[in-house]
This record gives structure tokens, C-alpha cells and sequence, in this order.
């Protein structure tokens, strides 16, 4: 019995977390308006801690191969292809923040080298299994905008 | 809303970062063994966007530096030396070896490696030094053709470059169709590659001299190939490095020696027009 109850219960929790994949925000989907996309890409309220983390994990976010941040002495190699993020939850507004994330040309225009890391225009050639995806995921997108919001 | 909805203002800020970035290649000169001197920055040629370029060399840590401008430190001399005995070993059917045609590498090479690729009639194509040997090899030793990276392909290759070492690149663009295919090359060059969308001009052109990670952007000249690569203990030839950089952009990458690699050696080899011929360089 208390199996039985324990996979309705995952059952049930699967269900539940497939719904909120569902009310993400599609890359194709995301409204942009000049610079800003006022719409959360999801339901669920951004993770800075966890934010922190897609910005360091070269796996991930990456994002400091490029970009310098004082908020991570400890790591060792800060890159310098992109301005300096200190300060970045000041200098922008989160719906700027969450549309430079999602595609930077939209907002920096066509010559920047930043990647679009929830958009679906890519460059040529894409690897074939990453073929219509996306460098991060809605709810990364959100945990980060909720970390480089708290540099101040 | 602190920011002004414009998007034209933050492309001009965008610009305005593109234009001020600050090259830092170290200003010092290469000397091997304390008596070749080495070009190792230069005005470019006519057309280049860069107004002068550095060989890599300029970017990399005093360590590294050391290795290249000492011919017994370097260890890509090891491949250089392998190379020696494969031009006069006998190989094929014909019982010859690059020796019984071409006898001393150190008077029959000279700059070869300086003015390759070249436009080569027979196959309507652009030939680089790796083709040349094949060529040799099927035609008049009657050997099998090197398959890419494998065999001598690479020690051959960095031997015959290591017999132009200090002589400046030039290409000759008149010959047959090479314009054409420079121009090939130069759209690679630009093309936009992969999930993270970035061409050779991203890194090695818009910002060259800034850090990325722990790795310094260089140039991206290609003179120094094939070039004694530390992070993989060996020597990596261009093609291999062309693939591992369109590879880093998350696309599928060429094949070594297609159309569009070879293309893009013209290209970029003819960026590099005046730096001497560092084979085999030593980078990070």
C-alpha cells in the first residue's frame, strides 16, 4: 500500500511539474517590446542562489568567460569580452535584464557577439541534436535575471 | 523606466565598446636560438581590417614565450625532427623517397611554406602543403595518400613549413581562381556559426587582446602551423584547430581539407601576410 502511494505521489508531482513546463514561455513565443519583456518566461519566481550558480557553470550560462563579477572573487578566471556586471541590478531594470539574456541583439543590436541564450536565432550549421533549442532553459533565464538584479 | 526605449542608443553603445576595445599583445621581440629575428607584428596588408597584427606568440605567458624562442625547448622540434626522417625514408612502389626528388629540404624548401596554399591547375583548386605531399606521394612515389592528421601528415608538414622559419607569408591571390576562393574564405571568415552564433571575427577580430575565460584572444594568424599546442601535448595541424573552433561554436564543422576549409586557409593565411613563418609555434 504504502509503495502504491508513494508512485501516486511522484505521479502526481511529475504532473504537476509538466504543467509548469507548459505555462513557460516558448522562445518563439517571448513578446518583446523595444527593449523589454515584461512577462515573466514562468510561473515560478527567480532563484538568485540558483542563478548564481548558471553563471559560473561553463555548462551553462558561462557567463564569465565573458563578463567580470567582483560578487565571485573565489573564481579564478574573470573574461573581459563583455563589460563588467558589477552593478548591473542598478544600471538595469529586470525586464532589460531578462531581454539581454534572452536575445542581446534585440537590445544591443546585430553586431553584439553575446549569445541569445533563450532564442531560437541561431547561427549556421547548429549541431544537429541542438537543433531548435536553447542555449538555457525559462527558468534559468528567470534565476538569473533575480541574480544579477541583486548586484548592486 | 530609467532607460530610454531606443534601441539605436544601446547599438551605439555597443558599437562604442566594439571600437575602444584594447588590444594588450606584450611588446616584446622573438629572437629563436639568439639569432633569428623574428616578424612578429607588422602593418597589414592592403584591405585587412586590423591596421597592425601580432602572431599569436604576442599573447601568451613569458613561459610559453620561452619555449618557441629556444629550438632545443620546444618541443613541436620533436615533430620537426620525425619530419627529417620521413623525407628520407623510401616509400610506394617507385622506391623513393621526398629526398631522391628534391635531395636537401633545407635548399629545395626554402619558403615554400612561406607561399602555400597555392593554385593548383590540375585540380582547379587551391593546394596547401598537406595536398602537395599527397600528391607527391600517389603521383610519383606511389605511396598511399596521408589521411587527415594521420600517418606523417603533420611532422612532414611542420618539417617543410620549419625550412621557410623566419620568412614572411605572402600568398599569390593572381594565380587562377585563387581571388575567388579568398573570397570563399572570407565569408566563412564572418559566417556566423552554431547555438552560441559567433563567427572568427567575434573572438579574433572584434576582440582580439581581451581575455575570455582563462584564454587570451589572439589574431587568430595562422603562421605558426602546424603549432605545438600544450593543452594537448602535440602538433595540431590548421585544419584540426578550424574544426575544434566552428566545433566550440556548437555546429557541425567541415571536413579537414573541404571547400570551405580550404577557403578559409587562404583567408586567413593571407591575414597574416608579413609575419614570418614561426612553424612550429608553441601555444597555450
Amino acid at each position: 500500500m504504502e509503495i502504491r502511494f508513494l508512485s501516486c505521489a511522484v505521479f502526481v508531482c511529475s504532473a504537476a511539474y509538466f504543467t509548469f513546463a507548459q505555462a513557460d514561455t516558448a522562445p518563439g513565443d517571448v513578446e518583446i517590446n523595444a527593449i523589454s519583456i515584461d512577462k515573466p518566461l514562468t510561473d515560478v519566481a527567480g532563484d538568485p542562489a540558483n542563478g548564481k550558480k548558471i553563471f559560473i557553470n561553463r555548462k551553462q550560462g558561462n557567463c564569465l568567460a565573458c563578463h567580470a563579477n567582483s560578487d565571485m572573487k573565489d573564481q579564478l578566471f574573470h573574461g573581459e569580452v563583455g563589460p563588467s556586471l558589477d552593478g548591473a541590478g542598478t544600471r538595469w531594470q529586470e525586464d532589460h535584464l531578462r531581454t539581454i539574456l534572452v536575445n542581446a541583439k534585440a537590445v544591443f543590436g546585430d553586431q553584439t557577439v553575446m549569445p541569445g541564450f533563450y532564442s531560437l536565432e541561431v547561427g549556421a550549421d547548429v549541431r544537429k541534436d541542438l537543433i531548435g533549442k536553447t542555449i538555457l532553459q525559462a527558468q534559468d533565464i528567470e534565476d538569473l535575471v533575480a541574480y544579477l538584479s541583486t548586484l548592486k | 523606466m530609467h532607460f530610454t526605449n531606443n534601441k539605436t542608443l544601446f547599438t551605439l553603445i555597443g558599437i562604442a565598446l566594439c571600437v575602444t576595445a584594447s588590444a594588450t599583445p606584450v611588446d616584446e621581440v622573438l629572437v629563436i636560438d639568439e639569432e633569428l629575428e623574428m616578424t612578429t607584428r607588422v602593418q597589414a596588408v592592403e584591405g585587412h581590417p586590423i591596421s597592425e597584427i601580432y602572431s599569436g606568440w604576442h599573447y601568451r605567458t613569458p613561459e610559453t614565450r620561452a619555449l618557441e624562442a629556444d629550438s632545443f625547448a620546444n618541443p613541436g622540434m620533436l615533430g620537426v625532427e620525425q619530419g627529417e626522417e620521413i623525407w628520407h625514408t623510401v616509400e610506394g612502389s617507385e622506391g623513393k623517397s621526398c629526398a631522391s626528388c628534391h635531395d636537401d629540404a633545407a635548399v629545395s624548401m626554402k619558403g615554400v611554406g612561406a607561399n602555400y596554399p597555392k593554385w593548383d591547375e590540375k585540380t582547379q583548386r587551391p593546394k596547401n602543403i598537406e595536398a602537395q605531399i599527397n600528391s607527391c606521394r600517389v603521383e610519383n612515389m606511389g605511396a598511399e595518400p596521408y589521411k587527415f592528421d594521420k600517418g606523417g601528415q603533420k611532422p612532414l608538414t611542420a618539417y617543410i613549413k620549419n625550412q621557410s622559419l623566419g620568412m614572411p607569408v605572402e600568398l599569390d591571390l593572381s594565380e587562377g581562381e585563387m581571388q575567388s576562393w579568398w573570397e570563399k574564405g572570407k565569408e566563412t571568415y564572418y559566417l556566423r556559426t552554431g547555438q552560441l552564433n559567433l563567427s572568427c571575427a567575434s573572438c579574433h577580430e572584434q576582440n582580439h587582446g581581451k581575455h575570455i575565460r582563462a584564454d587570451h584572444l589572439s589574431q587568430g594568424n595562422v603562421n605558426g602551423f602546424p603549432t605545438y599546442r600544450l593543452k594537448q601535448n602535440k602538433l595540431i595541424s590548421l585544419h584540426n584547430r578550424f574544426r575544434g573552433c566552428i566545433r566550440d561554436t556548437r555546429a557541425e564543422f567541415p571536413d579537414a581539407f573541404s571547400d570551405v576549409l580550404m577557403g578559409l586557409e587562404v583567408y586567413t593565411t593571407w591575414r597574416g601576410t608579413g609575419l614570418s613563418v614561426e612553424t612550429p609555434a608553441v601555444r597555450q
